[in-house]
C-alpha cells in the first residue's frame, strides 16, 4: 500500500501528516477530558461518576496521542504521504460525496444520488449521456423497489418526490 | 459427558432449523451477496453486513443470522477472487493470498489458484467451525461463573492482545481503540441517567452508532483509498471447469500439513480478536519458512495460496466463538452481528447457549451448511464475479456511496447518520493513512458500554478498589493473560536479547 518514492513526486510528507493526526486525537482526548470533568469524574455518593470511565479513556488517549507526536517528529522526512495528483484523485471523490451527503436532508437521497452518478460517470469516467442517465435512474428506482416497496423501509425523501406524489 | 451428547441433539435439531428451504435460500442470497461485497472495493463483510442489517429486523433472528452470517463467508471468499485475478485484495485479509495466487493467473493457472483457495478456505472454515462445535458450549458454560470483574478483564485480554498482536505501533492501537471507547461513552450514561460528552448538541443525544462508523471507516475510507490508486482494473479472465477442480483437488492433500497449521493459527488468531488480517500473513510465513519449496513462493506456488486461505478462513470463522459464548467479537464483521443480535433482542453471553439454545445451534448447523453451499456456489459462479469486477470503478464507486448512504440512513431513519457517516470516512481514510488499525476502534465502540458496565459493577462491589480485578485465581489469570498479551511485543524483545541475537524476525 506504501507507494515506492523516488524523490521526485511532490506532496504532503507522511511526517507532517503524522503528527497532524496525533494533535488532531490529543485535541480529541482533551475534549473527553473536558467532558468528563463536567459530568464528575471522581466517587460519588452511589460509586463512580458518569465521568468516571471517560475521564481514564480520554487521559490514556492524551498521553498515547503524546508518544505518537514524538514518534512522528522522528520519521523520515523525506517519505511522502501521496502525490499531490494521488490527492487530486482522492478530493475529485470527496468533494462531490460531501456535498452528496449535505443535499440529502433537503432534497432526499434520490435526486442527490442521480446528480451524483451523473457527475461520476460523465466527468470522471467520460461515458456518454444515455448510458451515464440510465445508469443514474437505474440505480435509485432500483433501490426504490426493492426498499421501499418489498421491505418496506422508507428513505427520505425532498420536495420533489412530494411533487410526483411518490 | 452428557453435556456433549446433549449438545449433539441441539446440533441434530439445529440441521433441522438450517435446512428448512426457505433458510437455504437465504444462505445462498447471502452467500452470493457476499461474494459481491467482498469483491467490490470499499464493501467488505464488516460494513455490508452493517447497510444490510435493517433489512433483517422484520425476520426472525434464526433466519436474519444465517442470511448475515452467509454474507460474511461469501465475503471471505470473494476476497480470494480479486487477489488471484486483479491482484487488488477485496479484503485485508486477502493480501497474502495475492503473494502467490496472482503470479498463477498471470502464468494461465488461475482456476487452479482459485480452486485452491476456495478449497482451503473451505476447510479453515470447517475446522473453525468443528471447533466451536466442540469448544464453545464448554466456554460458555464456564462463562456462566464470571461476575462482573471477570467479565472486565475478557474484555481486557480482547483489547490487550490488539495491542499486543497487531503490527501497528501500540501507541496508536491504544489511540484509536480508546477513541472508540470515548465515542460510545457518548449520549446517556445508564448506570447514572446523566448525559455526558455530548455538549449541548441534540444529535449526541443518542450516542455514536456503531453501525455507523463501521460504513463510514470501512466504505467511504476504502473508495477514497481505491480513489489514490487510480481508476483502472486490469484483470486475468478465469475459467474453472470440473477437469481443473478435480485435477487440483488430488494435488491438495500433499499440502495437509500446511493445512492443519494455517486451520490451528488462524482460529487461534480469530479467537483473540487478532483477526483474519494478521492470521494470513503469518500463516504463509511460517509456510515459507517450512515448505520444501518455500524459495519458490512469490512466483506462483500453490502452497503459498493455501496457507493464507486456510488460516484467514479459520480465524474469521472461529471469531465467532468468543462472540456466541463471551459476547466479545473476535473481528469486525462479529461486531456488527453482535451489535445485531442486541437489536434483535437478544444477549450475546454465556446465557445466550442457555436460554436461546435453537438460535444458538441453528446458528451453527447453518454454518456448516452455509459453507458446503458457499463452496459449491462459488466454484461455479466465478465468471460472473470476474465480469463485475470488469466494471469501471467510476460507475462503482458512485453506486458504493449511495448504497453507503442508504445503510447509514436505514439504521435510525435519521439523515443525520448520513453526514456523520461521511466524517467517519475522512476520519477512516486519514488513519488508514497513517497505520492506525480500525478493527479496535470498531470493536471498542461495540463494545465501550458494557466494558464501562463490567468495569463500574466490580469497582463497586469492592467499595472502588482496583484490587478486585486480582481478587480470585480465575479473575487474576485472565488479566494475567492480558498482561502478557499486551505486552507480548516487550516480552519478545526481551527474549532475544537474552539469546543474544540481534534480529528478532516478527
Amino acid at each position: 500500500m506504501e507507494q515506492s518514492h523516488h524523490g521526485a513526486e511532490s506532496g504532503p510528507k507522511q511526517r507532517a501528516v503524522e503528527v497532524g493526526t496525533a494533535l488532531l486525537t490529543l485535541v480529541f482526548g482533551l475534549i473527553v477530558l473536558y467532558g468528563s470533568v463536567l459530568v464528575g469524574f471522581g466517587w460519588g455518593s452511589d460509586g463512580p461518576q458518569a465521568g468516571f470511565f471517560p475521564f481514564y479513556v480520554g487521559l490514556i488517549i492524551c498521553v498515547c496521542s503524546v508518544i505518537n507526536v514524538v514518534s512522528g517528529l522522528r520519521e523520515d522526512p523525506d517519505e511522502i504521504f501521496a502525490e499531490n495528483q494521488q490527492l487530486v484523485q482522492v478530493l475529485k471523490v470527496l468533494i462531490p460525496a460531501c456535498i452528496y451527503v449535505a443535499l440529502v436532508p433537503f432534497l432526499g437521497i434520490y435526486i442527490p444520488s442521480v446528480a451524483l452518478i451523473v457527475l461520476f460517470m460523465v466527468w470522471l469516467g467520460h461515458y456518454g449521456w444515455p448510458l451515464s442517465l440510465a445508469v443514474a435512474f437505474g440505480v435509485p428506482a432500483f433501490f426504490y423497489i426493492t426498499l421501499e416497496r418489498w421491505f418496506l423501509i422508507p428513505l427520505p425523501k425532498g420536495p420533489v418526490e412530494a411533487m410526483l406524489g411518490l | 459427558m452428557n453435556m456433549i451428547a446433549e449438545n449433539f441433539t441441539f446440533l441434530y435439531h439445529g440441521f433441522g432449523i438450517a435446512s428448512d428451504p426457505f433458510n437455504i435460500l437465504l444462505m445462498a442470497i447471502g452467500i452470493l451477496l457476499g461474494v459481491i461485497i467482498g469483491v467490490l472495493p470499499g464493501l467488505g463483510g464488516a460494513n455490508g453486513v452493517a447497510i444490510l442489517l435493517p433489512l433483517t429486523f422484520s425476520m426472525s433472528p434464526t433466519s436474519a443470522i444465517i442470511l448475515l452470517t452467509c454474507i460474511y463467508w461469501g465475503a471471505l471468499f470473494g476476497g480470494a477472487i480479486t487477489s488471484v485475478l486483479f491482484n487488488i485484495p477485496g479484503e485485508p485479509w486477502s493480501v497474502a493470498t495475492t503473494f502467490d495466487g496472482h503470479p498463477m493467473a498471470r502464468s494461465g493457472r488461475a482456476g487452479e489458484a482459485l480452486t485452491a483457495a476456495f478449497t482451503s478456505s473451505f476447510v479453515g472454515a470447517f475446522f473453525a467451525i468443528v471447533m466451536i462445535t466442540l469448544i464453545a458450549p464448554l466456554v460458555a458454560q464456564f462463562a456462566l461463573q464470571f461476575g462482573p470483574a471477570e467479565k472486565f478483564a475478557v474484555y481486557f485480554l480482547a483489547f490487550a492482545s490488539f495491542v499486543g498482536m497487531s503490527k501497528e505501533p501500540p501507541a496508536k492501537t491504544i489511540v484509536s481503540m480508546m477513541i472508540g471507547f470515548a465515542l460510545a461513552a457518548v449520549g446517556l450514561d445508564m448506570v447514572t441517567g446523566q448525559l455526558r460528552l455530548t455538549f449541548g448538541i441534540t444529535e449526541l443525544l443518542n450516542g455514536f452508532d456503531f453501525l455507523i462508523a463501521v460504513i463510514g471507516l470501512f466504505g467511504i475510507g476504502e473508495i477514497l483509498l481505491t480513489m489514490e490508486e487510480g481508476l483502472e482494473f486490469r484483470g486475468k479472465a478465469a475459467k474453472i471447469d470440473p477437469k481443473v477442480v478435480w485435477k487440483t483437488w488430488k494435488t491438495l492433500p500433499r499440502y495437509w500439513m500446511t493445512s492443519l497449521r494455517s486451520c490451528i493459527i488462524g482460529c487461534w488468531m480469530g479467537i483473540t480478536p487478532a483477526g483474519a488480517t494478521p492470521a494470513s500473513f503469518m500463516a504463509y510465513g511460517i509456510a515459507k519458512r517450512v515448505s520444501k519449496n518455500g524459495k519458490n513462493f512469490g512466483n506462483g506456488e500453490i502452497e503459498g495460496v493455501v496457507a493464507p486461505e486456510t488460516a484467514a478462513h479459520a480465524a474469521g470463522t472461529a471469531a465467532m466463538l468468543p462472540m456466541l459464548a463471551l459476547g466479545v467479537p473476535g473481528s469486525p464483521t462479529a461486531a456488527v452481528l453482535l451489535g445485531g443480535l442486541l437489536i434483535w433482542g437478544l444477549q450475546p453471553g454465556p446465557m445466550l447457549f442457555v436460554e436461546q439454545a435453537e438460535f444458538v445451534w441453528g446458528l451453527i448447523a447453518s454454518m456448516y451448511l452455509g459453507n458446503i453451499v458457499g463452496l459449491i456456489l462459488v466454484l461455479t459462479t466465478v465468471p460472473l464475479f470476474a465480469s463485475i469486477l470488469r466494471i469501471p470503478f467510476s460507475i462503482i464507486a458512485p453506486v458504493i456511496l449511495v448504497i453507503c448512504a442508504i445503510g447509514a440512513y436505514t439504521v435510525n431513519n435519521n439523515v443525520f447518520d448520513v453526514i456523520m457517516m461521511m466524517v467517519f470516512g475522512v476520519l477512516g481514510y486519514l488513519l488508514k493513512k497513517t497505520n492506525y488499525p480500525l478493527a479496535p476502534l470498531v470493536l471498542a465502540i461495540v463494545l465501550g458500554d458494557s466494558a464501562e458496565e463490567a468495569f463500574r459493577q466490580a469497582l463497586l462491589s469492592s467499595g472502588g478498589a482496583v484490587s478486585v480485578f486480582w481478587s480470585n485465581g480465575l479473575v487474576s489469570s485472565i488479566m494475567g493473560l492480558g498482561l502478557i498479551a499486551g505486552l507480548w511485543p516487550l516480552i519478545g524483545l526481551a527474549f532475544s536479547k537474552l539469546r543474544g541475537t540481534s534480529a528478532q524476525p516478527a
